[in-house]
């Protein structure tokens, strides 16, 4: 405890470092904690902004910046009664249940195909298999924006318009491209041995895929559910095309759109709206972040 | 690493947001209950029924609206369609989007149109005819058009000789808003002309003030608030006349007149002693947002704003607008006492449907019964249906607005950027005018904008 620093544990022997040694060594240097720390205080200031702001009066709101929050501390709960739709205007509560509606089957009709036709493409062997596969993984470069009037016609001709369907079969329609190409990464690096040890117990290949890939499968899966549920949920511009007819189908997005009034003079309610709408995002990645970065990984490493 | 062990603190985390998205859950439900038992007190004007009875019986159809009209200006136009519904048992479905105006085409083009669109601008009318869609309106509405409307209303959505909407709702862009307790002291007096107006911006500057204030920047709309300014100037500098010429293109964009008018505005606009009170320098109207702009009149930075009727809408709650109040406007006087143009924009109501039911509805709206009871249910709204009581426009500025629009002697133009064509009109027009302002001379803006016109 004096001057010289003890010498708590001898030093290791210098020969063996490995790759993720170094790399922890030195992103756990003082210095990129720093780096870490100002990118982070960088990156979410304008958030913070954002959550003073949505307790600010009206009138400073809209002549001051946020931080002369910090000189004139005034403080109101307005900005949340009125989302909430207090003397009529937009309740965005309404439309929370709507977008879980929208959400919930966006990501489950998505990811099931996509187990499904990955594990094909992984390990059943079928003729035009490769051109397929390839067909669909370049079909990611399509703009999705390029499909929806075409995709909307679709809908006008077998009449499911004002519906959830439409909103429920465009997003499935949009992440599948990237959701099997994502699981078909992740199942090529099971090694062929679990299969074939598998096959040979006589188990055929709905018994593999459902014993064997799914539970290897979870962290993949989880991983695309938490993409595709964020993407669904902040999502403006499909639910615009396709959320045609009114209140009944809306998300909460298009309500936050509107939140700002016919030509834009309650602007000032829009702080407290985001960070209505956030709470359901906040949650999800607070629930499953450890899925998020792993995820993050799945189909970038290759054995 | 990656919570593998889940901390006390983080259970909390989650404990509070989950809660908190059971309470919004709960207050859904509440929310609901209440919308529905509010009915009743909103069709206590009964109405005459009689002019939809030949729609045949139209009980229990549904007649779906389209609009960019939302929160709260969407309310009394849900109220006003009550005294309808009663009356034919038809149900009308109201759907609000600030996008309609993209939206509405993307719609048309992929068959999903609804049944009536109000739609803010004859230029997309014209776009919306042009997709096949639109149906023209019947007799009924024509004739109440005939009846209750200017006849150069119904020359806005005329295409082709087939009349394809009857006017909805209208707002006056010719205000300049002040504040009344500001003049009292100071003894200014309401302009009568425009030379009058000058006099006074000069009087204040010589008080030590800076008279005007402006803003401009709207998104990616940043530069409307100028056009309208210079719109305003056309009809005064020139004639009602040259105005149509102008807006038609049979004098080209760079013509010595709207030059004349543009310098007109750079008088006030580019005048370093005139703006930008409260605010910046000249170049601070490029940055301001149109909502802002005139708040600094509430301050007493800012003496004079000029902007639309819609503006109220901006100053907060407890603001009183009004006459003897804390803020009001005053009608942009024309070159002389007498002459009296007005410049305005207004809403159309177009159907893509013909069934009878849609048909009885679009009667309905175009009707003098539907304006009065709107004007009785709604603060901010007026209509230039001739069949409105001013006695039913509640507060001081839709009676201001009401009385400019329906005045004989007044000379309505329709905002001209919302009919050129969209490659001015809501492109050239607006960039060139925000570049004029931060510096770009006259003639080449007027030259630039005259380049974009579609041949």
């Amino acid at each position: 405890m004096s001057t010289a620093t003890p010498v708590t544990t001898p030093p290791l022997k210098a020969e063996k470092i490995s790759t993720a040694g170094v790399a922890k060594k030195r992103l756990s240097s003082p210095w990129a904690s720093i780096a870490a720390i100002v990118i982070a205080v960088l990156w979410t200031l304008p958030t913070f902004g954002l959550l003073v702001s949505s307790f600010r009066p009206e009138r400073e709101i809209k002549t001051t910046g946020w931080w002369t929050f910090f000189s004139d501390p005034t403080t109101t709960f307005e900005n949340y009664s009125k989302v909430f739709g207090e003397e009529g205007g937009v309740n965005l509560a309404a439309f929370f249940v709507n977008s879980l509606i929208i959400c919930i089957p966006s990501v489950l009709i998505p990811m099931s195909i996509a187990a499904l036709s990955a594990y094909a493409f992984a390990w059943i062997k079928f003729p035009g298999r490769n051109v397929l596969f390839l067909m669909i993984f370049a079909l990611q470069i399509v703009p999705l924006q390029v499909t929806l009037i075409p995709l909307l016609k679709i809908f006008v001709s077998i009449d499911i318009t004002g519906t959830f369907w439409t909103l429920w079969l465009s997003h499935a329609t949009f992440a599948l491209p990237l959701a099997i190409y994502l699981l078909h990464n992740f199942m090529r690096e099971i090694p062929a041995g679990l299969i074939e040890a598998a096959r040979v117990d006589g188990a055929g290949h709905v018994s593999i895929f459902f014993k064997v890939m799914l539970p290897l499968l979870t962290p993949a899966l989880a991983a695309f559910g938490i993409f595709q549920f964020l993407w669904v949920w902040n999502d403006l511009l499909v639910a615009l095309v396709f959320a045609g007819g009114g209140d009944e189908v809306a998300p909460i997005t298009l309500q936050l759109a509107n939140l700002s009034g016919t030509r834009g003079t309650a602007w000032h309610l829009l702080s407290a709206g985001a960070f209505v709408s956030i709470i359901v995002p906040v949650t999800v990645f607070l629930l499953l972040q450890r899925y998020f970065v792993r995820g993050l990984l799945a189909g970038s490493v290759k054995g | 690493m990656f919570g593998h062990t889940k901390s006390p603190r983080f259970r909390a985390a989650l404990a509070g947001t989950l809660s908190a998205g059971l309470v919004f859950g709960l207050a859904a439900c509440g929310g609901d209950d209440s919308d529905s038992g509010s009915d009743a007190d909103a069709s206590a004007s009964a109405i005459d029924c009689a002019p939809y009875t030949k729609f045949g019986d139209i009980k229990g159809k549904t007649v779906t609206i389209y609009t960019g009209i939302v929160t709260p200006e969407d309310t009394p136009h849900i109220e006003s369609y009550k005294p309808f519904e009663t009356c034919t048992g038809a149900t009308i479905k109201y759907e609000g989007d600030k996008s309609f105006e993209t939206q509405v085409l993307v719609r048309a083009r992929a068959g999903n149109p609804p049944d009536l669109a109000i739609v803010p601008q004859p230029g997309l009318v014209k776009q919306l005819v042009s997709t096949g869609k639109a149906v023209a309106a019947p007799q009924e509405v024509s004739d109440n058009v005939d009846k209750f409307w200017d006849k150069a209303w119904k020359a806005y959505t005329t295409i082709d000789g087939k009349f394809y909407g009857a006017p909805l709702g209208a707002s006056v862009k010719s205000l300049v808003w002040y504040s009344p307790s500001e003049f009292k002291d100071k003894g200014y007096t309401v302009p009568t002309t425009l030379d009058e107006l000058k006099a006074l911006s000069d009087k204040i500057v010589a008080d030590g003030g800076k008279p005007w204030c402006a803003g401009i920047a709207s998104g990616d709309a940043t530069g409307w608030p100028v056009t309208d300014w210079v719109e305003d100037f056309v009809l005064r500098t020139s004639s009602p006349e040259t105005y149509d010429k102008w807006v038609n293109h049979e004098i080209p964009f760079n013509a010595p007149e709207i030059s004349t008018a543009f310098d007109a505005v750079g008088g006030y606009l580019k005048n370093d002693a005139y703006v930008n009170g409260g605010l910046g320098d000249v170049k601070s109207i490029a940055t301001t947002t149109f909502q802002d702009a005139g708040l600094k009149i509430l301050e007493g930075q800012c003496s004079l704003h000029r902007q639309a009727s819609f503006y109220a809408a901006n100053f907060e709650k407890g603001t009183k607008v009004a006459e003897d109040g804390d803020v009001f406007a005053f009608y942009l006087p024309g070159k002389d006492a007498s002459t009296k143009p007005v410049l305005g924009a207004g809403e159309f109501v177009v159907a893509f449907a013909d069934r009878p039911e849609v048909k009885a509805f679009q009667t309905y709206l175009s009707s003098d019964v539907w304006a009065n009871t709107k004007a009785k249910l709604s603060s901010g709204w007026v209509t230039a249906n001739k069949g409105l009581d001013q006695a039913n426009l509640t507060n001081p500025i839709d009676k201001l607005a009401g009385g400019i629009l329906l005045d004989p002697n007044a000379t309505f133009r329709f905002d001209g950027s919302d009919m050129m064509p969209a490659a001015v009109g809501s492109d050239a027009f607006w960039k060139q005018s925000t570049a004029w302002i931060t510096g770009q001379d006259t003639k080449t803006t007027v030259d630039n904008i005259e380049k974009a016109w579609p041949k």
